[in-house]
């Protein structure tokens, strides 16, 4: 069934690839400069469910417009940020926001990195103190020995 | 005819490398040389068969043989002949040709300048690459022909997309293509070393130079990949974070890491097993990116048509290729025993947080680019993942990144003493931390934490470089070329950084309607719409209107953003106008008519963009100077005279330890 | 050997597991957050009658089907038979949300004479001129169709155009096990 889905669904999204390319311009007349950067923030912040890979401000699909009006309309009527994104998320879940939002199942996505930058300078200054540690404990006759070679060719052979 | 014979030069260059891949290897591992001595000239053979298939598939685009069904797909009469061309690799099959031909390229060029190489090592590198194109060409033989025909020939061919008929785009994938394809020579290199199981310096030397030419062109390719979003596509941005192009700048953040780990490597005999897990990196990363393009695995603005299929064969390829080599890796890596050590204030320790960060980044990039799928695996519904994370976690790590590059250049090799770096940085790190809070005061009274830290990190960069340039005190034109190399990647990426900030912070946009004779102002500029006309150019119509952008009434330039029409269910088409400059661009979109003579523009200004480009373009001409440094080529003349016979014999010997260890 | 060595290995082979995944999984179907929550109301005019009003309230207390069409969506013509089986085998009450369709200055009465030709299966059919009660129920593309239990709950949804095998093998029984609860 999954299958006979995809043949009847991948034509339509090739058609659709690039199609939505051209700018699409609007009026839109603001109280405040504030209210203007919300709605441009939050165009750019919410995902086109129907499109590719872009966001409202970019694409020119239907929805996407009228995903757009809908934003508009909020953010003139008042509406906070938080408003604007709750609705959208309860009609098309978190697919809908590019920047996930900080729960159990985005727990990887957003502690991943800083937990990777401890992990790391924790293991350089090991790394380093350990390196010291050997050095003075086992150099070995052919560690010399390549050393001297090294120093006298530059091909080397530090077998 | 022609046609043909193209699909047979395909298949006799697929034979040609699947002896190029087989016999040389075996032979170096059996002790054969007559075996070991077939390497070179099969990567010329190959060469030359996959060029006269790349030259029979152009001859169809240029006669416009429609009976070749991914020509009649992919062009069509109406078209200049620069989109005939680059029409070629504008979809999959073509593309792939490219892939393969650049991959030939590649093998025949190491071929061609290995003078230095030992024979041994020359022909397992060419075995590897040989390999490689062998999973290349299949596929194309197996999935995609780009030389199949049509039973009824069509009389005229299908358009190609309107946004690709465009010469950034045209030139765009065959630079990808090169980094891409290049990054396979150090990975080959790699797994030449971990088959020989010895690392040395001259191994070092010879990976150095193929891998920053691979780098320059990756870094030629996303620039411009770059520059072509922010002209084409209407809306003035540059970056957005798709998953395509995340998957080339993840090999371009790890061939960054590998060019600095190959540094302390030939220099210090340090970092090897390190080095050598990069190359591979590099290049599985490559190979990634083509399966995510390829596969329809992610959804994405560029991708191909997607075909699970074909995305099937990529997968086992890419497991074939990544899993074989990291396999070797895990079983071999520890025989590259480092030899140089170095104490927590050295250069090696600068580098080493340098691949660190580095490695951290590309890490972030995948994981972001991966987790919804990750969470679609585990049934938990489905996320996006864009441009507002990773813009939050690609920052601390840039700013960490390039607070370390500035102290680079003045830390010594293996210990240094941070009283003595102390001083010689007091200068460059005073004068950029007063530049960074004191320009923007005097120049726009404004004072922004993100704008003082951009200023801050690109003017430290830069001053570090060039003051290190001076400190050495002497004439600047003795200076080895990879010293420019370096010096001049570094300004670049500054100069990359504070186009970066302060586009992103000062950049300001406006939609608005207009009639003829009436005016707008946006930054201190005047734009008036002064003049609409209609045109008609090859294959399209255009819309196309004046702007005459004046500056306290002085006239600064013309606009003429243009609306096409190629016709045929095209969508119409963008084509901005864009008034470029070193400081802003100004940036013209036209829209609809409104009736009444009025149209509606998006008008923008964008303060220091072009620098991101500018400092691309430095990025890869250091890497390029790098390249090119004496160095690599007169320590090879010497090896040649000095050390041929023996370096052959003792190779040799080697292979057969070597291969019974 | 160092176990080290092999880390990468390890995250490689993870990696594909992934992408294996990712080969049979379709990114372009959204789940629907509605599912298990209340069906959201709407309040539009019926095609027929312009003056009345229909809406999601008044279809409580029984299992119901929200099809969401347009007469110049294309695919919504190859699934018009085979909702119009399903709902002549169920009798469910279904309502057509027609949507952007009539009324808009480019299709003035399409709607009606679309149904006049293929055939009007629906209880009745509600008037989404502006796409608001599309978006209020998250639409992503029409043709959609929802599945509403008898309180008023959101129990399914189909993303595209409904075929015979889904009819057969979801519809049916998932309408047949709503109408058994309580």
């Amino acid at each position: 069934m999954n299958n006979f889905l995809k043949v009847l669904i991948i034509p339509i999204i090739l058609v659709s690839t690039f199609s939505t390319y051209s700018v699409q311009i609007e009026f839109h007349s603001f109280e405040n400069p504030q209210r203007e950067r919300l709605y441009l923030d939050l165009i750019a912040e919410l995902r086109c469910v129907k499109c590719q890979n872009q966001n409202l401000a970019e694409s020119n699909a239907e929805l996407a417009r009228d995903m757009r009006e809908k934003t508009y309309q909020m953010v003139i009527a008042g509406k906070s940020r938080e408003d604007v994104v709750n609705y959208m998320t309860a009609r098309y879940g978190d697919f809908v926001l590019y920047k996930p939002p900080f729960k159990a199942k985005t727990l990887l996505l957003w502690i991943g990195p800083p937990l990777l930058l401890l992990l790391s300078i924790f293991f350089i200054l090991k790394m380093i103190r350990n390196q010291n540690d050997q050095q003075t404990e086992t150099i070995t006759d052919d560690d010399l020995e390549s050393v001297r070679n090294l120093l006298k060719s530059s091909s080397d052979r530090e077998k | 005819m022609i046609p043909e014979i193209g699909h047979f030069a395909l298949i006799l260059a697929l034979s040609i490398a699947i002896v190029q891949g087989v016999f040389p290897l075996l032979g170096s591992l059996i002790g054969r040389n007559n075996w070991v001595a077939i390497a070179k000239p099969a990567s010329f053979a190959q060469m030359f068969f996959l060029s006269v298939s790349f030259a029979c598939l152009l001859f169809a685009f240029l006669t416009n043989d429609f009976s070749v069904k991914y020509v009649a797909n992919n062009s069509n009469s109406q078209m200049p002949t620069i989109f005939r061309i680059s029409a070629l690799w504008g979809a999959h099959e073509g593309s792939l040709l490219l892939w393969a031909l650049t991959l030939g390229g590649w093998g025949a060029a190491v071929g061609y300048f290995s003078k230095g190489i030992p024979p041994i090592m020359l022909a397992r590198v060419l075995s590897v690459m040989g390999l490689i194109g062998v999973g290349f060409m299949l596929f194309m033989l197996l999935t995609s022909n780009p030389f199949e025909r049509l039973l009824q020939i069509p009389a005229e061919g299908r358009q190609l997309n309107p946004l690709l008929q465009d010469i950034g785009l045209a030139i765009h994938p065959p630079m990808l293509y090169m980094g891409y394809v290049g990054l396979s020579v150090a990975f080959s290199f790699a797994i030449a070393a971990m088959i020989g199981g010895k690392l040395d310096a001259a191994w070092a030397r010879w990976a150095r130079p193929w891998t920053n030419i691979a780098w320059m062109f990756l870094t030629f390719g996303i620039t411009l990949g770059s520059w072509w979003a922010y002209y084409e596509l209407g809306w003035g941005g540059w970056w957005f974070w798709d998953p395509v192009e995340n998957a080339s700048l993840m090999p371009w953040i790890v061939g960054t890491a590998l060019i600095h780990s190959l540094a302390v490597t030939e220099k210090r005999a340090s970092f090897k097993a390190w080095t050598i897990l990069l190359c591979i990196l590099g290049f599985s990363l490559s190979l990634l990116g083509t399966f995510l393009v390829r596969s329809g695995v992610l959804t994405s603005v560029h991708s191909f048509a997607s075909d699970p299929e074909r995305g099937l064969f990529i997968l086992i390829f890419l497991l074939v290729v990544i899993g074989s080599s990291l396999t070797l890796f895990a079983f071999r890596a520890h025989k590259f025993r480092s030899v140089g050590i170095f104490s927590l204030v050295s250069r090696e320790s600068g580098l080493l947080v340098n691949n660190v960060i580095l490695i951290i980044m590309t890490a972030t990039v995948l994981l972001g680019t991966l987790y919804p799928l990750i969470i679609d695996a585990f049934g938990s519904g489905k996320i996006s993942v864009g441009p507002p994370y990773f813009n939050y976690v690609t920052v601390p790590l840039g700013t960490l990144l390039l607070i370390t590059m500035g102290f680079g250049f003045f830390i010594r090799w293996k210990k240094d003493q941070p009283s003595r770096i102390l001083k010689k940085i007091w200068i460059p790190l005073t004068v950029s931390l007063v530049a960074a809070f004191v320009l923007p005061l005097i120049l726009i009274s404004d004072f922004n934490v993100k704008t003082t830290l951009g200023l801050f990190l690109g003017s430290w960069v830069t001053l570090g470089a060039l003051m290190w340039v001076v400190s050495l005190g002497r004439s600047p034109f003795k200076l080895p070329l990879s010293s420019w190399g370096s010096v001049i990647a570094h300004i670049g990426m500054a100069m990359t950084v504070i186009g970066i900030t302060l586009v992103s912070i000062y950049d300001t946009e406006k939609d608005v309607r207009l009639e003829i004779g009436q005016s707008y102002d946006l930054a201190g500029y005047n734009f008036a719409f002064t003049n609409i006309e209609s045109l008609k150019v090859d294959n399209y119509i255009a819309s196309r209107a004046t702007l005459d952008v004046t500056q306290e009434g002085k006239l600064v330039n013309k606009m003429y953003p243009e609306k096409r029409d190629y016709g045929r269910d095209q969508m119409p088409m963008t084509e901005a106008g864009i008034d470029a400059g070193f400081t802003r661009d100004l940036f013209a979109a036209l829209g609809e008519p409104l009736g009444n003579n009025a149209w509606s523009f998006r008008i923008y200004h964008k303060p220091f963009v072009r620098w991101i480009w500018l400092g691309g373009v430095l990025m890869g001409l250091g890497g390029m100077l790098a390249a090119f440094d004496k160095r690599y080529r007169r320590t090879r003349k010497v090896i040649v005279k000095q050390t041929l016979p023996s370096s052959e014999l003792k190779n040799s010997s080697d292979q057969v330890s070597g291969a019974t260890a | 050997m160092n176990k080290k060595y092999f880390i990468p290995l390890f995250a490689f082979i993870a990696l594909v597991g992934l992408m294996l995944f990712g080969l049979k999984n379709d990114p372009k179907v959204i789940p629907s957050p509605f599912i298990g929550q209340e069906a959201p109301e709407f309040t539009l005019p019926k095609l027929y009658k312009q003056d009345e009003m229909i809406t999601a309230t008044e279809m409580k207390g029984q299992v119901w089907v929200l099809n969401l069409w347009a007469s110049w969506c294309v695919s919504c013509r190859a699934e018009h038979k085979v909702l119009s089986r399903l709902i002549e085998k169920m009798k469910v009450p279904t309502i057509g949300l027609n949507y952007k369709d009539y009324g808009t200055e480019e299709y003035t009465d399409e709607a009606i004479s679309w149904l006049a030709r293929y055939g009007n299966p629906y209880t009745a059919v509600a008037v989404d001129t502006n796409g608001s009660a599309g978006l209020d129920w998250g639409v992503v593309g029409v043709p959609e169709t929802f599945v509403i239990d008898k309180k008023g709950i959101v129990r399914y949804k189909f993303t595209g155009p409904v075929f015979d095998q889904a009819v057969d093998e979801i519809l049916v029984p998932l309408i047949d096990k709503l109408r058994k609860e309580g």
